[in-house]
């Protein structure tokens, strides 16, 4: 494997839940609950997982726009977890987060030029107006913008070409890593795959690695090397992309990868319907939080913990039965 | 050949608008037969939600209006009916259901008391009658419970249980037609299949039909039997469901096939997507040619001088296009 980029672990964000006439703390909303995982140089991480099962989080807590509650995340070999403001300021030129509302993500008072180059002005990459004013054009070409976009306000323009302008302003600051929160989950499916193969090509040209959060297992499938699997704050399965689509070993990523509808009404498929719906997670289930959906669950399911091994090669299951 | 029940013919819903009239549906006819599931596909601002909604007289007026055509039900015009008379049409002869439940229900009262409400408005039923009309619905659509959850508001329902009570309510007079309105879009994949299933179902049991909006075309492979194809308030391809993917001649169609990326071909990971350059035209001004020739790879120069007329290719199978 080529060298780690990014190490989280055990990583855990508890939000407060308070109630009650004086609002005091009565529970905990158990978001992330003890994720691991690695992703190495120039890889891409997909992160997939229903809605609340802490995918975003743990994204969040990654760049520490959220505090995560425990747990270490080490960049390039220092806890970011631990750092200082002045130290998470510049650790931010090498992390960088896109979006999934380019809408609500892009300030409607600035044009782009003044987006993109905010950020070249926060962290003194270009010493005079007009230096900083060639980056943002070059920037915008290489999105696939035009230069004349630099005047021009975020509602001139389509979600796609938005979603575009994010990503131009976390590239104007060359990051390492850019954690990528459901970037083409609210774009149509042409403009989707135009946003995907951009993605790819600068990935290749500025040898980026991502992390990749989605809900979507086709889109993730599709430009992960490999992925991790999330159901209630924690990792169920991480495997190369490929052997996690052929022979998925945990009894939830069977199920969700069965649920996916396949665009082709020759293809017919045995689904693995789950019943009911993603229990709470201020009371997650004892044991094995998928337990109480689990096809395929025993009694000691609701007493023990499974903890994520490697069953087979580089694919990690957490499942007594399984693998 | 089956019975007809909606048959549109030449349908132009238009808004006015500061800037000049949007043409949302602009020449759009289309059927639909007893107990036949049709799709309408396409990406925003299609037309595909503009046309379901003025079948049943949804658009506001102003600033919508009907320019031309004719909506014909069991072969009578839908268009100069009263809103009197549209009332009788509406929930016990056709019902549509919508892509956010939280929004199309009531907040402040009980699901019973909103299904009731539809009970009684159209059959004349006592209170009481109406109430257990009401758990019969949920108990229908597979809510557990549903003596207790009767009394329950929206927000204590999960998203998938709202949608489920919102087919409980559509439902609730046995309508012949059911249009349903990205039901499953803000829903998570294990969801979307239990609602597919369940629409799949209730249109066994109550022997109705189902005009499916929707922008996924894995959805419309799995549930539709016939797809019509939108683009730019245009029916681009009307095709039967086996024919449109195993055959889709508009060169639109095929892009948005080839744009999906498939969990079910692990061949394909890591290609790169074919993606449709550029965007949906403007329906302000739109082209006076074929609304798609901008972003065709096939075009030529008739193509931007003519709006091709649907042609039939094969068995049911129309396409708008010179090639």
């Amino acid at each position: 494997m080529t060298d780690t980029l990014l190490s989280v672990r055990n990583l855990k964000k508890h939000f407060a839940v308070s109630g009650g006439l004086f609002k005091r703390v009565v529970d905990h909303v158990h978001a992330v609950d003890g994720v691991s995982f690695d992703i190495g140089k120039g890889e891409t991480l997909g992160l997939v997982g229903e809605s609340g099962c802490g995918k975003s989080t743990t994204g969040r807590c990654i760049l520490r726009l959220i505090e995560p509650s425990a747990g270490e995340v080490w960049f390039e070999g220092s806890d970011v977890t631990r750092m200082n403001h002045d130290a998470l300021r510049s650790l931010r030129r090498d992390m960088q987060i896109i979006f999934q509302d380019p809408y609500a993500s892009l300030n409607p008072r600035l044009t782009v030029g003044a987006i993109i180059g905010e950020a070249l002005q926060i962290h003194n990459l270009s010493p005079t107006r007009k230096a900083m004013e060639e980056r943002v054009v070059e920037l915008l070409e290489t999105v696939g913008l035009q230069p004349d976009h630099l005047f021009r306000f975020p509602h001139e323009f389509s979600g796609g070409q938005r979603q575009r302008i994010g990503i131009a302003r976390a590239l104007a600051v060359e990051p390492k890593l850019v954690v990528c929160d459901e970037p083409v989950s609210a774009l149509d499916v042409s403009i989707q795959a135009q946003v995907i193969n951009l993605l790819e090509d600068l990935q290749e040209k500025f040898g980026l690695t991502y992390l990749f959060i989605a809900h979507d297992l086709s889109v993730v499938e599709h430009i992960s090397d490999r992925v991790a699997v999330m159901y209630l704050g924690r990792v169920v399965e991480i495997a190369p992309s490929r052997a996690l689509y052929e022979t998925p070993l945990h009894p939830y990523t069977e199920a969700l990868l069965s649920a996916v509808p396949i665009p082709d009404p020759t293809v017919k498929r045995k689904r693995i319907m789950l019943q009911g719906d993603v229990p709470n997670p201020i009371r997650p289930p004892s044991g094995c939080h998928f337990h109480t959906r689990c096809p395929i669950a025993r009694p000691d399911c609701s007493e023990r913990d499974p903890q994520l091994l490697e069953k087979r090669p580089g694919h990690w299951v957490a499942c007594h039965y399984r693998g | 050949m089956a019975e007809t029940l909606l048959d549109i013919r030449g349908l132009k819903t238009w808004f006015k608008t500061d800037d000049g009239m949007i043409r949302a549906v602009d020449g759009v006819s289309l059927h639909l037969d007893r107990g036949e599931t049709l799709g309408i596909v396409g990406e925003s601002g299609c037309g595909k939600t503009v046309t379901a909604r003025s079948v049943l007289k949804l658009i506001d007026m102003p600033p919508g209006r009907f320019e031309a055509g004719q909506i014909l039900w069991q072969g009578r015009d839908l268009i100069p009916l009263s809103s009197e008379e549209m009332d009788k049409i509406r929930a016990r002869e056709i019902a549509i259901i919508f892509q956010e439940p939280m929004t199309s229900l009531n907040p402040v009262y009980t699901v019973g008391n909103q299904i009731a409400e539809v009970l009684s408005q159209h059959q004349n039923l006592s209170k009481k009658q109406a109430m257990q009309g009401a758990v019969d619905m949920l108990r229908l659509v597979n809510i557990p419970n549903p003596q207790k959850r009767v009394h329950d508001y929206p927000h204590q329902f999960s998203g998938g249980m709202r949608q489920r009570v919102m087919i409980a309510m559509a439902l609730s007079c046995k309508p012949k037609l059911l249009i349903a309105d990205e039901p499953t879009t803000a829903l998570d994949v294990t969801i979307q299949a239990q609602i597919l299933e369940l629409m799949q179902e209730m249109k066994d049991k109550l022997g109705m039909s189902i005009m499916l909006i929707t922008h996924a075309m894995g959805v419309v492979a799995e549930t539709c039997q016939r797809v019509v194809v939108m683009y730019a308030g245009k029916v681009v391809e009307e095709a039967p469901v086996g024919a449109l993917f195993g055959n889709p001649r508009h060169p639109y169609t095929q892009g948005l096939i080839r744009s999906i990326p498939r969990v079910d071909r692990a061949a394909a990971h890591r290609d790169r997507l074919e993606a449709i350059p550029g965007t949906v035209p403007s329906l302000l001004q739109p082209p006076v040619g074929c609304r798609f020739a901008a972003r065709c790879k096939y075009a030529m120069d008739i193509c931007v001088r003519e709006m091709p007329p649907l042609k039939e290719v094969g068995p049911g199978h129309r396409v708008a296009c010179v090639l």
